[in-house]
Parts: C-alpha cells; sequence; structure tokens
C-alpha cells in the first residue's frame, strides 16, 4: 500500500509538469501579443521605445525556457528573487493589477460553498432513486427512474436557470437574488440565494450517480451471495441495503468525486446566470477581458486541484474496499 | 492450430461478425429496449429535420420581419417570433443541423482520436504507454468547460473550432476507453499466433484489434454524440461557441435574447425543449447500445467466441434470478 502511494506520487509530478507546459505554452498560442493589448489599453500615447522597455519589464525579452523557469519559480528574476508558482506567485491581472491568488481567495469559498450544496442535493435525489431503480428492475417504476436520469442528463442547466429566471417574474414578479449576500452578513439569504442554483447543479450531477448506483447495484443483486442472503430468508431491505449497497456504494463514490470537473464546469455556467462571484464567475471575466496571467494562474489551480483530488480518492478507495491490492 | 487461428479463419469470420454485429443490434434494439426505441425515432427525427431543413422551415432563419417582432405563437408563426421578427420554429428547424453536425463530427473526431491514442498506447505499451498516459493524465486534469473555454478563445468562435476542440477533449478522455479494451484482445491466443507468424504491428492492428474493439468504440461514440450536443450549446450559450447569425439552440438562449425573455417568454422555452428531446433522444439510443454491446452487463463474459446457444443459455441463468 505504501509502495503504491509513493508510487502515484511520484506519478503525479510528471503529470503536474506536463499541465504547467501546456498551461504556460497555451498562452503564447494567443493571436495578437500580450504588449501591444498593453500598449494599446493601458500606456496611452505609447512610443515605439516604450516596447523594448515593457518587455524587458516583463520578462518577455529572455529566452522561452528562462521565462518558463521563473514563471515556475525555479529561476530568480533579476527584480525580484525567486518569484513563481513555487512561491506560491500566480501573476497579477493585466488589467485590474490584483493579484490572481487574493482574487482566488475571495472567490472560492462561494464557489467551494455552491459546488458543495450541489453535491449534497444531488446525492439526496440520485441514491434511492437509483436503488429502487436496480431492484424493481424493467418495472414502470424503473423506467421512471431511468428516465429521470436520463432527463437530468439531457436538460441543460443553463436552460434550466434561465426558466427559472423568467417564468417567475413573469407569473409572480418575483425574480431571485443577483446581488451576491456574504454569508457571515446574512445566513439566511445567502443560503436562499444559493438554493436555486445548487438544485439545478445537483440535478445535473444526480443523473450519472443515479445510473452508476442502479448499474453497480444490479451487478451485486447478481452475485452469489446475494442469493445465498436470499435463501437464508433475510428481510428484502436486509438483502439490498446491507448487503448489495455496501459492496455497490464503492464504485459510486467514485464517481461521485470523478464528478468534481462536472461540477467546476456547472458552477462556471450557474454561477454567470445567477451573478455569484465565484472561481466559474472570475474565468468567464478574465477570457472575455482576454486576461491571459489570471487564465494561465486560473487553469493551473483548477487542473491541480483535480489531479489532487483525484489522487485522494484512488488512495482512499483500498481503504473503503478491502478487496481491492495495489501493487 | 496457430495456422488456423491466424491465418484465414478470423478475416472471415471477423467481418461477418462486424456485420452482424450491426443488424444484430438493431433487431435486439427493437425487441428489448423500447426506451432505446424511442430514443432511435427521436435521433431519427433530428437527422431528417437537420438534413431536410430548407424544405421543412417555413421561412428562412435569418429573414428579418420588423414589422412582426416578438410575435407570440400563432397560426402564421405557430411558435411565434424573436426580438428581430424572425421565425422561431425555423431557427430550430436550422438549429437541429448544427446540433446533428456537431454532434456527429464532434463524436466522430473523438472516436478516431480516441482510437488512435488509445490504440498506441496499449499496443506498444512499456515506455511510449507511459509517456502517453502522463500526457491523457495531465490533459484529464482540465474541468472539461475550462479546457473548452480556454482554448475557444484562443481559437476564436466558429463552427470548426467548436467541433475541433469537441473532438480533442472528448477523444483524449475516450482514449483510457479503448487502451484497456486493447490491452485486454492482447491477452488472447490469436494476438499471440499472430504474432507468432510475423503479421507486422500493423497489420495486427488492424485486422486482429481494431476489428475486435468495435464494440467499445461503437459504444464510445454512440454515448459521447449526446454530451457533445450539450457542451456545444453550452459554448454558444456563454458567447464562445458559434457566431450568430447562425441559430443554434444554445446560442438562441444567450446574448440579446435574455434582455426579451420577460416579456417573449416562448424565445426562452423553445430552444431549450428542442435541445433538451434531442440530448433525451440520442442518450437514451446510446445507452440502449451500451448495453446491449456491453458484456459486464451480460455475466461477465464477452460477446466473441461465444455461441447463440451457449448465449440464450447464460442471459436465461443471469436474467432468472
Amino acid at each position: 500500500m505504501s509502495v503504491y502511494i509513493v508510487k502515484r506520487l511520484l506519478l503525479a509530478i510528471p503529470t503536474l509538469l506536463i499541465v504547467a507546459i501546456i498551461v504556460f505554452f497555451s498562452i503564447r498560442l494567443i493571436p495578437g501579443d500580450v504588449i501591444d493589448l498593453m500598449l494599446a489599453e493601458q500606456y496611452a500615447g505609447a512610443t515605439p521605445y516604450d516596447r523594448p522597455r515593457l518587455e524587458h519589464e516583463l520578462g518577455l525579452d529572455m529566452p522561452i525556457y528562462i521565462q518558463f523557469g521563473r514563471w515556475l519559480g525555479f529561476l530568480s528574476t533579476p527584480d525580484e528573487g525567486y518569484d513563481g508558482i513555487l512561491q506560491g506567485n500566480l501573476g497579477k491581472s493585466l488589467w485590474t493589477e490584483r493579484l490572481v491568488t487574493t482574487e482566488l481567495a475571495n472567490r472560492f469559498p462561494v464557489s467551494l460553498e455552491l459546488g458543495f450544496l450541489a453535491l449534497i442535493i444531488g446525492q439526496i435525489i440520485a441514491l434511492p432513486i437509483g436503488i429502487y431503480s436496480a431492484v424493481r428492475q424493467d418495472t414502470i417504476g424503473d423506467y421512471a427512474g431511468r428516465s429521470f436520469a436520463v432527463f437530468c442528463i439531457a436538460v441543460p442547466g443553463f436552460w434550466l436557470a434561465t426558466m427559472v429566471l423568467v417564468f417567475p417574474s413573469i407569473w409572480w414578479g418575483w425574480s431571485p437574488q443577483m446581488r451576491y449576500i456574504p454569508f457571515l452578513e446574512d445566513p439566511v439569504g445567502n443560503l436562499g440565494q444559493f438554493f436555486i442554483p445548487a438544485i439545478i447543479m445537483g440535478m445535473m450531477l444526480s443523473g450519472t450517480t443515479m445510473r452508476m448506483t442502479r448499474t453497480m447495484m444490479l451487478e451485486m443483486l447478481r452475485q452469489d451471495y446475494i442469493r445465498t442472503s436470499w435463501a437464508k430468508g433475510l428481510k428484502e431491505s436486509t438483502v439490498v441495503l446491507k448487503h448489495a449497497l455496501r459492496n455497490a456504494f464503492i464504485p459510486v463514490v467514485t464517481i461521485i468525486g470523478m464528478q468534481l470537473p462536472i461540477m467546476i464546469g456547472g458552477s462556471v455556467i450557474m454561477e454567470n446566470i445567477f451573478c455569484l462571484p465565484g472561481v466559474g464567475n472570475y474565468l468567464m471575466q478574465v477570457i472575455t477581458k482576454r486576461d491571459y496571467i489570471p487564465l494561465s494562474g486560473l487553469n493551473l489551480v483548477m487542473a491541480t486541484l483535480v489531479l489532487l483530488v483525484n489522487l485522494f480518492i484512488d488512495l482512499t478507495y483500498a481503504y473503503l474496499d478491502p478487496r481491492v491490492h495495489y501493487r | 492450430m496457430s495456422k488456423e487461428v491466424g491465418e484465414t479463419p478470423p478475416e472471415i469470420v471477423e467481418e461477418k461478425k462486424t456485420h452482424s454485429l450491426l443488424v444484430d443490434l438493431f433487431i435486439r434494439l427493437v425487441k428489448e429496449k423500447p426506451l432505446g426505441t424511442v430514443g432511435g425515432i427521436i435521433v431519427l427525427v433530428l437527422f431528417f429535420t437537420g438534413i431536410f431543413a430548407e424544405f421543412i422551415a417555413p421561412y428562412d432563419y435569418k429573414e428579418i420581419n420588423l414589422m412582426d417582432t416578438l410575435q407570440a405563437p400563432s397560426a402564421q408563426h405557430i411558435l411565434g417570433t424573436d426580438n428581430m421578427g424572425r421565425d422561431l420554429l425555423s431557427r430550430i428547424i436550422y438549429g437541429a443541423r448544427i446540433s446533428m453536425v456537431v454532434g456527429l463530427a464532434g463524436a466522430g473526431l473523438s472516436v478516431g482520436i480516441g482510437t488512435l491514442i488509445g490504440g498506441i498506447s496499449g499496443f506498444f505499451s512499456g515506455k511510449y504507454d507511459m509517456v502517453l498516459q502522463r500526457f491523457v493524465d495531465a490533459f484529464m486534469c482540465f474541468p472539461p468547460l475550462f479546457f473548452l473555454l480556454t482554448v475557444m478563445a484562443i481559437l476564436g468562435p466558429g463552427l470548426l473550432q467548436v467541433i475541433l476542440v469537441l473532438g480533442i477533449q472528448g477523444g483524449i478522455g475516450q482514449s483510457r476507453v479503448i487502451r484497456s479494451a486493447v490491452i485486454g484482445i492482447k491477452e488472447n491466443m490469436y494476438f499471440e499466433a499472430a504474432k507468432a507468424i510475423g503479421a507486422s504491428p500493423i497489420k495486427i492492428l488492424l485486422r486482429h484489434v481494431l476489428p475486435n474493439i468495435m464494440a467499445p468504440i461503437i459504444i464510445v461514440f454512440s454515448t459521447s454524440v449526446g454530451s457533445m450536443i450539450i457542451m456545444e450549446a453550452t459554448l454558444s450559450f456563454l458567447g464562445f461557441g458559434i457566431p450568430p447569425p447562425v441559430p443554434t439552440w444554445g446560442g438562441m438562449l444567450s446574448g440579446s435574447a435574455r434582455t426579451y425573455m420577460f416579456i417573449a417568454p416562448w424565445m426562452a422555452i423553445w430552444p431549450g425543449l428542442a435541445l433538451s428531446i434531442a440530448v433525451y433522444g440520442v442518450n437514451m439510443l446510446g445507452d440502449a447500445v451500451r448495453d446491449l454491446l456491453d458484456p459486464r452487463l451480460r455475466g461477465g463474459l464477452g460477446r466473441y467466441g461465444m455461441t447463440k446457444k451457449k448465449k440464450a443459455q447464460i442471459e436465461k441463468l443471469t436474467r432468472g434470478e
């Protein structure tokens, strides 16, 4: 087991390095020069002499591998010494000059709250329906449950959210709160504000979990030990919930973890529709403004997050399922 | 023995099987999967609408009529008109074409990329696999929407760019499925036999590996069409997909439409409804196809090398519980 952990951690290093390379060099692919953009936007009346000066200031006159090293924090910059990703500095916005790390620190709690609520609501919807669907396979209830699961996957979240905005406003003149209420200021108002986007996101997530629960339950219900427990004359609830669900639940836990990227994507949509100042809202903002330095920092942080969560899930897997042996 | 396995029989047998795979699949779909059949009908309607949009649509999708703006559904405009007086029904019919093209081309491209990466990685295991898989790992770390939005910001909006980005994004993820299928194939005797008689790697890949991973390839294709359609709509909704005036279901819910929706709610209903029905149908069909092809759901035995009689026996056993 400990050998496996070490192996996984060692494998994560090259992956993270490739992530950083992808993120860093994708900035270079962007049409148009960052310098041109900055000169045009911020330095009105710039002369041609400003260009080399600005390039030098940003360190863009150095060879690309040195720039990459400085960005990562392996190599020192002349003015600030070692100041890169490894030192916890993701750079600053070209427009507002604000540090990316500060922005993320402000916005992360919002996305986390939304994601957490959505995750809970998603499981409340998914697990009972998934289990019922498997136990009553090929009945009307099963068809209804599966149709609902596919409905959750098929109906786009942004459309549901649009409907929630449009119809209550037409019928009752009600519209959701569009100004962000911090939790510490007004906990009830804050939860009320997060509730609708969280339900929609939860529905988006629940489809996959519901189907995974059903599939795994079906597989478990066909196992020999389940036949044995039926033959012993156990109650249906005991067979299903105690014997089958416990083993079926392990892959479902993995699926819940694997939904993190989908959750982050869902938060991009919901935060933009419901005007919540989270990470997804920040992404749209920097993309629309072509703010490349925060864009790369944001991508790097998100990719690292997904990597670490996946690693964590894989490692907890062995604890959840004693049958799993890692080499 | 090895000669029999390695030379002529597999070619004949495999060709017959890939043919019967599709026909057999269709028959079983209609017989065993009512929801899948419904999905199939929805998909056929979507394709028909998409292909013959010019003949079905009562108006042109970009025909602006400023006398008839924001009309409620009526006999003249069955689904109403938008803020520029364009007929919504016609725009939704043309939107079906975009969804169909993106769904099929995106899923096709992603399966191609997935098969290429997964095939190479699984076939030439060892060092190649190790290096390639780290790149796949790295790409899979990016949340899909983050990746799509960032790359679309680099490439700029457009139909081709959307298909390309969706194909790459989907393909890298799917390569994992294909890779494990290829690794499974390598365990088989006929694979050893083909190597033993000195077949070149390319021949083994095309003749022996590819036909035998057709089932996972079809599954991956049929299950990814729906997500391609929904991803395109999401990108267009966020303003990074296919730019106006091309009518896409996602784009029709974004931009200026959002300001007029409160006066003309039909502008918000129809595109989303069309999108939901289309994705519902595609997913139902895709699921049915996966259920029919996935050996895991049929008692853990593969489809290949099983006689019909034996298969029926096993199915009877597994269902009889």
